[in-house]
């Protein structure tokens, strides 16, 4: 009963969303203030009635109801309640309804904080997201329906794919779409914007925050996702540049050439047409990311649930949705020229270059994520693209774009001298210097040839970022969360590099075939089998081993990796053992049974690697502090 | 050439290769075993509550099903009448290969619901199972009385894929 409440509150939820987007972008059009201002309460309808289909499905979950096909095929009734709950998007149907909830969400949000926009504007902006809701559910409801009963109703469920069971992954999918789904009100400001053939320095305001907090969500995800990756494929490595990562990576990229181009539009009034196009790409790309890895067009260990036909229903739509803005663009953006100059080492040109690299950046990871698709396409043949690729691409224009960052965050509007930060910037330099040849000399051995200058431009950046708070604190200037938002995330941004820069060069690892008793070494390290032995979790068993690592021939860590055996789905499971240090991490994975009781043991050392998510984490907690500015507010506070 | 126009451009470009893609994607709820059309996998096993081992070749000029199972399957377990049915009609035997199962649950499964299989080779560390490519149970294969791999049903079976599948094929329709 529960269950078809829910599904009859999606149906809803889509008239809701029909008349949110029927009022909102005809409304205005039409000049009718009655219905503009019936936008909002459809917005409140929507965001309710959704909410009730998402709970009516955790509840289902949570009671075990096995007569709902989706609960039958990812739930069990041995599962712990916390993955009974995450199991609610462990699939395609939930994550579509998450997706419908917090695209709502954010609609919700946008109606609450919006009383200081222009009516018609405010309007436009809900219309657009309306619309997309209307996408969103009438894809869940058409081809991907949750509620969807199975009878008879099966004694038990066939669980939860045991990947998914892991307290990272139940918080990835809600943070990584309220990242993705965040761009969704950018890509809306800027249609309404589009629409209204008006863009002004006073638009890209309203738009700055809105854009840092979705930037930060993703990132944030991002980062969680690239953390359950290392401690629970067993792999060992945070990034793969695996489709389903790039297709998260890009409106990240895109968000974030975004973030500084809009600041360009607040400031200065340039850079229109160009914000426009990020704003709209930012969104697009997020969308191309759902149908990559729903459709099954690239196949990758992420895409769990994949069904041309559903494939053909999110091209359709992103026909619809990006193909309907870039025309809009094509039509409108050249009403919106911006005419002002700007000289050579203005931060407007470094704020161009900066958008430069990352567009281009962006380029060379969709080239390579699109490539296997192209060659397959064309009947080239099967064609797989690693890091072999993607790392020197990617290195490319953004080793220079970090450099960039350390001197131009000191640049002026307009003006092309660098003024008395120049010394400052030197400072920094100096500094980052002594740094790498501190790290590289003493700390480490065996630097590679990216190593120094991966130090250098990232200790750079992030003593650069210190430079303009070291100075304001001397003259007792304060400081707004705008600058202090930026600071963070620009060093935490050289910090990130840094340790990237030491994970990449300093890493030992070495796969060991090992027997209770026996030893062997990866470079200084000592790993011995002390013990295997089995043990039972909730819905699994596991054999446990123990391993104690010495370094020079001390011991340093006693690890207990796992190799787990899901019952329900019958699934092999690595759990790794982690030793986390403050300077490393100690990493054990039980590889292939090879026989007569030994293992494969996979041993790493890593250096610095818990920084690399814990700068992802500061950067996105600089970019939250940054739209807590109070400039934002003002008109707010004055209506 | 207005240059505002370009982004549209390759967005429909973009779109006419997807669209290409989306056809020649292979739809993973069907995916279609490399073994069709070869030889099936050789395999001895031994054979559930007994001491004798069976092996896979002793059906040679025999059409014969291989049901992969096991009691922890809750999707075995409403295919379990359709296999039953399958047995009392005797068109073709069903070798039931038990998969990563406890051998007492399984004996007593089949004595609760009835006991459709010709013979049960228990596959208790699940390596024919990997031989075959099993994905997941249930799982049915067809093999034909040169030993060749028909077809492969991923799923409970159901009255629908076993008249317009099984049935043709076993009768030299298809």
């Amino acid at each position: 009963m529960i269950v078809e409440l829910g599904h009859f509150a999606l149906v809803l939820a889509l008239l809701a969303a029909l008349s949110q987007s029927f009022f909102g972008l005809v409304g205005p059009a039409k000049g009718q203030a009655s219905w503009m201002a019936a936008v909002r309460p459809a917005v409140y309808a929507q965001f309710a009635l959704t909410s009730v289909a998402l709970a009516a499905l955790v509840y289902a979950f949570v009671q075990n109801d096995f007569s709902v096909l989706y609960v039958a095929s990812n739930s069990n009734s041995a599962l712990p309640l916390l993955y009974r709950v995450s199991a609610v998007w462990g699939a395609h149907e939930g994550s579509l309804l998450l997706w419908s909830w917090i695209l709502v969400g954010w609609a919700l949000a946008v109606a609450l904080l919006s009383r200081s926009l222009p009516v018609e504007f405010a309007a436009r902006v809900l219309g657009v997201m309306g619309l997309i809701s209307v996408g969103f559910l009438l894809f869940t409801l058409a081809t991907s329906n949750p509620f969807e009963r199975l009878w008879p109703a099966p004694p038990d469920g066939r669980d939860l794919n045991p990947l998914l069971q892991d307290p990272a992954l139940a918080a990835h999918p809600p943070m990584l779409y309220a990242g993705y789904v965040g761009f969704a009100v950018a890509f809306a400001f800027a249609c309404a914007a589009m629409i209204e053939g008006k863009l002004d320095q006073q638009w890209a305001r309203w738009m700055r925050p809105w854009t840092t907090v979705a930037w930060a969500f993703l990132t944030v995800g991002i980062g969680l996702g690239s953390w359950w990756a290392y401690y629970e494929l067993g792999w060992g490595g945070y990034w793969f540049w695996d489709p389903v990562e790039n297709a998260s990576f890009m409106p990240w990229l895109i968000g974030t050439a975004l973030i500084h181009s809009l600041a360009v539009t607040e400031k200065r009034g340039l850079f229109k047409s160009w914000t426009l196009l990020l704003a709209i790409l930012a969104f697009s790309l997020s969308l191309l990311g759902t149908f990559l890895v729903r459709s099954g067009v690239l196949v990758s260990v992420h895409s769990f649930a994949a069904d041309p036909t559903r494939g053909l229903f999110i091209l359709a739509f992103l026909v619809v949705v990006i193909g309907g803005a870039l025309t809009l663009y094509a039509w409108r953006a050249p009403v919106l020229k911006s005419n002002a100059g700007f000289e050579f080492t203005s931060r407007e040109s470094f704020l161009l270059f900066n958008n430069i690299l990352l567009v281009v950046a962006t380029a060379a990871v969709f080239a390579g994520t699109m490539a296997p698709l192209i060659a397959d396409s064309l009947g080239l043949g099967t064609l797989s693209v690693g890091r072999q690729y993607f790392d020197p691409v990617f290195l490319l224009p953004t080793l220079p774009l970090i450099a960039l960052a350390a001197v131009g965050s000191h640049s002026l509007w307009k003006k092309g001298r660098l003024r008395e930060r120049r010394t400052g910037i030197l400072v920094a330099l100096g500094a980052a210097a002594l740094l790498t040849a501190v790290l590289v000399l003493a700390v480490w051995e065996g630097a590679k040839v990216l190593t120094p200058i991966g130090f250098l431009v990232g200790g750079w950046l992030l003593f650069s970022a210190l430079v303009d708070p070291i100075d304001r604190w001397r003259r007792r200037l304060s400081m707004t969360p705008a600058i202090l938002g930026m600071t963070i995330a620009h060093a935490s941004l050289g910090f990130f590099v840094i340790s990237v820069t030491a994970v990449e060069s300093y890493t030992r690892e070495r796969d060991i075939a090992l027997a209770v008793g026996e030893s062997g070494t990866v470079g200084e390290f000592k790993y011995e089998l002390r013990s295997l032995e089995f043990v039972e979790g909730p819905n699994y068993d596991a054999l446990r081993g123990e391993i104690a690592v010495s370094e020079s021939g001390v011991p340093i860590s006693l690890l207990h990796p796992e190799k787990r055996n899901y019952w329900v789905q019958r699934q092999q499971m690595t759990e790794a053992g982690i030793d986390m240090q403050w300077s490393r991490d100690v990493f054990a994975a039980l590889g292939e049974d090879l026989g007569a009781g030994r293992w494969s043991v996979r041993a790493q050392v890593r250096p610095l690697i818990n920084y690399v998510w814990l700068a992802a984490l500061l950067m996105a907690i600089g970019g939250i502090v940054a739209a807590l500015d109070r400039r934002y507010r003002r008109r707010g506070e004055a209506t | 050439m207005n240059r505002f126009l370009l982004p549209a451009g390759i967005f429909a470009a973009l779109v006419a290769l997807l669209f290409v893609g989306i056809q020649r994607a292979p739809n993973k709820s069907v995916i279609a075993s490399p073994l069709i059309g070869k030889p099936a996998p050789q395999f001895e096993l031994p054979v559930l509550g007994s001491a004798e081992t069976f092996a896979n070749e002793s059906m040679g000029g025999r059409w014969y099903l291989l049901n992969v199972w096991g009691t922890w399957c809750a999707e075995c377990r409403r295919e379990h009448d359709m296999l039953l049915e399958i047995a009392s009609r005797g068109e073709v035997p069903i070798v039931g290969l038990n998969w990563k199962d406890d051998p007492a649950a399984a004996q007593q499964w089949l004595e609760q619901l009835g006991n459709p299989y010709v013979i049960i080779p228990a596959d208790r560390e699940g390596r024919v199972a990997i031989d075959w490519g099993v994905y997941g149970a249930p799982e049915t294969f067809l093999i034909d009385d040169r030993g060749i791999v028909r077809y492969k049903h991923v799923g409970a079976l159901h009255p629908l894929a076993w008249e317009s599948e099984f049935l043709p094929r076993i009768r030299g329709v298809k």
